[in-house]
C-alpha cells in the first residue's frame, strides 16, 4: 500500500512537468488566440497608409502603440532571421570546428582543456555578452566594417553566435564520437590521412548529427532575446541589410510587454508574437530529433 | 595527389581545425579581460556592502546580489524536488509506457522553448492568472496580483525544472543495473532500492544538476523582466516578521515584494539608466560579479562530474 501510493505520488510529479508544458502551450495561444480575433488578419501582413504627401502606400509596419496602430510581423520576422542567419553561419563554423577538434583531431589533454572552456562559455548569462556586444564589441565592429549605426544586425549575430557554438560544438562532439571506431580503422587500413578520414568517412557517417546541430543551433538564435535586445538597436524596419538596426521578435516581446495595459490589442499581440516564435522554435526541435532518430537507427544497423 | 601532398593537407587542416577551436578560449577569454580590465576600479569591497545611491550613479550592488541569491534559492526549492521526483519516477519507475513516452517528450519540448515566452508565460499564468486570481478570492486589494519574487522563482523554476529532470535521469542511469538486480534478489521492494541503493550513488549527478540549476537560474533574465524584478528599490524585500506571544520581530525574506536582481541590474544599467556613459564602470564591474558567480557554480559542477565519471568508470 505504501510502495503504491509513492509511485503514484512521484508519477504525480512527473505528470506536473507535462502539465506545466500544457499550460505554457494553453495560456500563450488563449491570448494569442483573442489577438487573432480581434485584430484584422490583413493587419499581420501590412496596411494601407497615406504617407506625408497623401499618397496611398502600402506599410509593413510594427507600431502597435500610435492612434492607428499596426502589427505587421513582416518586420519582426526579417529582423530575427536577419541575426539568427549570420549567427548561425558563425556558430555553424567554429562550432563544427571545435566539435571536429574535441572527437577527432585533440589530443586528450588538448581536450581535457578545450571541453570545460566551451561549457563556461555556454554558462556565461546571455545578459553579460549582450553587454559586452553593447559596450565592446559595436565598437570593434564599427571600426571595422564602417557601419552608420553602432547597434545593427551583425552586431547581434556575433553575440547570438558565442551562445550558438557551444550548442553545436557538443552536439558535433556526440554526434563524432558516435560513429563507430570500425570505419575509422577500415579508411587507415586503405591508406588514407586522417583528414581524408574525417572529411569522407566520419562526417559523412555523422551527417544527420551535424544537421541536427545546426537547426538546433537555429532555434536557439531565433529565441534568444537579451543579447538581440542589447546589441540589435531595436529598430522595427523592413530590410534585408544585416548593417542596419533591427528588431526581433523576442527583443519586441522584451521591450514592450512590461509597459503594455495587461488588456487590449497591444497586449494580445505581443502573446501572438510570442505563440509564432514558440511554434517556429517547436517545429525546428521536432525536426532536429527526427533527424537524430534516423541516425540512431542507421547507426544501429 | 601524391603523398607529400597528402599530408601537408592533412597537417594543415589539423592547423586550421585547431585554430578555430581555439577562437572559442579567444571568445571567453575577451569577455572576461574586457569586464575585469573595465570594471576594475569599481570592484571594492564597499561596492559588494553598499547600495547604489546618487540616482544610481555611484555606490554598490549588495541588493542586486541579495535579490539574487534569494530569488534563485526560492527557484531550487521550488525545482528541486519536483525535478528529481519526476526523474526519479521516469528512471526507475515507468518503464517505456505511454504516459512516460509522453512525460519525457513533455521534458525535452520545455528545455527547448526560449526563455522570453517563460517571461510571457510567468506574467500571464503566475502574476495575472494565479496572482489575481488567489486576490479574488481572499477578496483584497492587489496582494498577489503583481510581479512579485514568489512569481519569478515560480517562472525560473519552470524555466529549470528540465536541467534538473535530465540531469538527476543521467546520475540514476549511471548507477549500474546490476546493483538494483541485487538487492531485489535481497528482497528488496522497488522503493528501498531506489532509497538505499541508488539514490546514495547519485546524489553528486543530482547535486551537479542542481548547481548548474542554480547557475541557469541566476543568470537569466527575460524569463524575470515582467514577474518581479524593479529598476531601484530602496529598501530590501525583507518583512519583520513577529513572533506573537514573545514579541520578538524576526527579519524574513518577503516573496511578495519586487526585488533587485543582478542580471536585470546589468540590463537596466545599460539600457535604461539616466547617464549610460558614466555608469560604464558600474556596468563592467556589475557583469564581472555575475560572471564570477556562475563560472564559480559551474566549474563546482565540471568538477563534480568529473570525479562521478572516474568513480563509474572505476566501479
Amino acid at each position: 500500500m505504501g510502495e503504491w501510493l509513492l509511485e503514484k505520488f512521484l508519477l504525480l510529479n512527473g505528470i506536473v512537468a507535462l502539465v506545466l508544458v500544457a499550460l505554457i502551450f494553453l495560456f500563450l495561444f488563449r491570448e494569442a488566440g483573442q489577438a487573432l480575433a480581434r485584430i484584422p488578419f490583413s493587419s499581420w501582413w501590412g496596411a494601407a497608409e497615406t504617407d506625408f504627401d497623401g499618397n496611398a502606400v502600402y506599410v509593413h509596419m510594427w507600431q502597435p502603440n500610435g492612434s492607428r496602430p499596426k502589427y505587421s510581423l513582416i518586420p519582426l520576422l526579417l529582423g530575427s532571421f536577419l541575426v539568427a542567419i549570420p549567427a548561425v553561419l558563425i556558430a555553424g563554423t567554429v562550432g563544427v570546428a571545435t566539435g571536429i577538434a574535441l572527437a577527432e583531431v585533440a589530443s586528450r589533454r588538448t581536450r581535457e582543456f578545450l571541453k570545460p572552456i566551451v561549457e563556461l562559455l555556454a554558462g556565461i548569462p546571455t545578459v553579460v555578452i549582450g553587454f559586452f556586444c553593447l559596450a565592446t564589441l559595436a565598437t570593434v565592429l564599427q571600426n571595422f566594417f564602417h557601419t552608420t549605426y553602432r547597434l545593427n544586425a551583425i552586431v547581434g549575430a556575433f553575440g547570438v553566435s558565442f551562445v550558438v557554438i557551444p550548442v553545436i560544438a557538443s552536439l558535433v562532439d556526440d554526434a563524432l564520437r558516435a560513429v563507430p571506431h570500425s570505419l575509422r580503422e577500415a579508411a587507415y587500413g586503405m591508406g588514407a590521412t586522417r583528414w581524408e578520414t574525417i572529411v569522407r568517412v566520419v562526417l559523412p557517417a555523422a551527417v544527420s548529427g551535424l544537421t541536427a546541430a545546426l537547426i538546433l543551433g537555429v532555434g536557439r538564435a531565433l529565441g534568444e532575446t537579451m543579447i538581440v535586445l542589447m546589441a540589435t538597436g531595436n529598430a522595427a524596419q523592413v530590410t534585408l541589410n544585416p548593417f542596419v538596426s533591427v528588431r526581433t521578435i523576442t527583443a519586441t516581446i522584451a521591450a514592450e510587454l512590461g509597459s503594455v495595459p495587461k488588456d487590449g490589442d497591444w497586449y494580445q499581440s505581443l502573446f501572438l508574437v510570442g505563440a509564432v516564435l514558440f511554434t517556429i522554435t517547436f517545429l525546428l526541435n521536432l525536426l532536429a530529433e527526427r533527424v537524430v532518430d534516423r541516425m540512431r537507427r542507421k547507426l544501429a544497423l | 595527389m601524391t603523398t607529400a601532398w597528402r599530408n601537408r593537407k592533412d597537417r594543415l587542416a589539423s592547423i586550421v581545425v585547431r585554430a578555430i577551436a581555439f577562437s572559442t578560449v579567444g571568445i571567453v577569454l575577451a569577455i572576461l579581460a574586457s569586464l575585469l580590465l573595465e570594471g576594475r576600479h569599481v570592484l571594492s569591497w564597499e561596492f559588494l556592502t553598499q547600495p547604489p545611491s546618487d540616482g544610481m550613479t555611484e555606490g554598490g550592488i549588495f541588493p542586486a546580489m541579495f535579490g539574487t541569491v534569494c530569488v534563485t534559492m526560492l527557484m531550487i526549492l521550488m525545482a528541486l524536488p519536483l525535478g528529481v521526483l519526476a526523474a526519479i519516477y521516469l528512471v526507475e519507475y515507468a518503464g517505456r509506457g505511454r504516459l512516460a513516452r509522453l512525460i519525457r517528450a513533455g521534458v525535452n519540448n520545455l528545455a527547448g522553448i526560449p526563455s522570453i515566452v517563460f517571461g510571457l508565460f510567468g506574467l500571464g499564468f503566475f502574476v495575472l492568472f494565479v496572482g489575481r486570481g488567489l486576490d479574488r478570492l481572499a477578496g483584497n486589494e492587489l496582494v498577489f496580483g503583481q510581479p512579485a519574487m514568489l512569481w519569478a522563482a515560480a517562472t525560473l523554476a519552470v524555466l529549470v525544472l528540465p536541467v534538473i529532470i535530465v540531469a538527476t535521469a543521467e546520475a540514476l542511469t549511471a548507477v549500474p543495473r546490476s546493483h538494483r538486480e541485487a538487492a531485489f534478489a535481497l528482497g528488496a521492494t522497488r522503493w528501498q532500492v531506489v532509497q538505499r541503493v541508488v539514490l546514495p550513488q547519485a546524489w553528486s549527478g543530482i547535486l551537479t544538476g542542481a548547481i548548474l540549476g542554480v547557475s541557469r537560474g541566476a543568470g537569466e533574465t527575460a524569463p524575470i523582466l515582467f514577474t518581479g524584478c524593479a529598476f531601484y528599490l530602496p529598501r530590501l524585500p525583507v518583512a519583520h516578521l513577529t513572533v506573537p506571544l514573545i514579541g520578538v520581530s524576526i527579519p524574513m525574506v518577503n516573496p511578495l515584494d519586487q526585488f533587485m536582481e543582478l542580471s536585470y541590474h546589468v540590463f537596466v544599467m545599460a539600457t535604461q539608466s539616466a547617464d549610460t556613459t558614466k555608469t560604464r564602470p558600474i556596468q563592467y564591474g556589475t557583469a564581472f560579479v555575475l560572471v564570477a558567480l556562475t563560472f564559480a557554480l559551474n566549474l563546482t559542477a565540471i568538477l563534480l562530474r568529473t570525479r562521478l565519471s572516474r568513480r563509474v568508470v572505476r566501479s
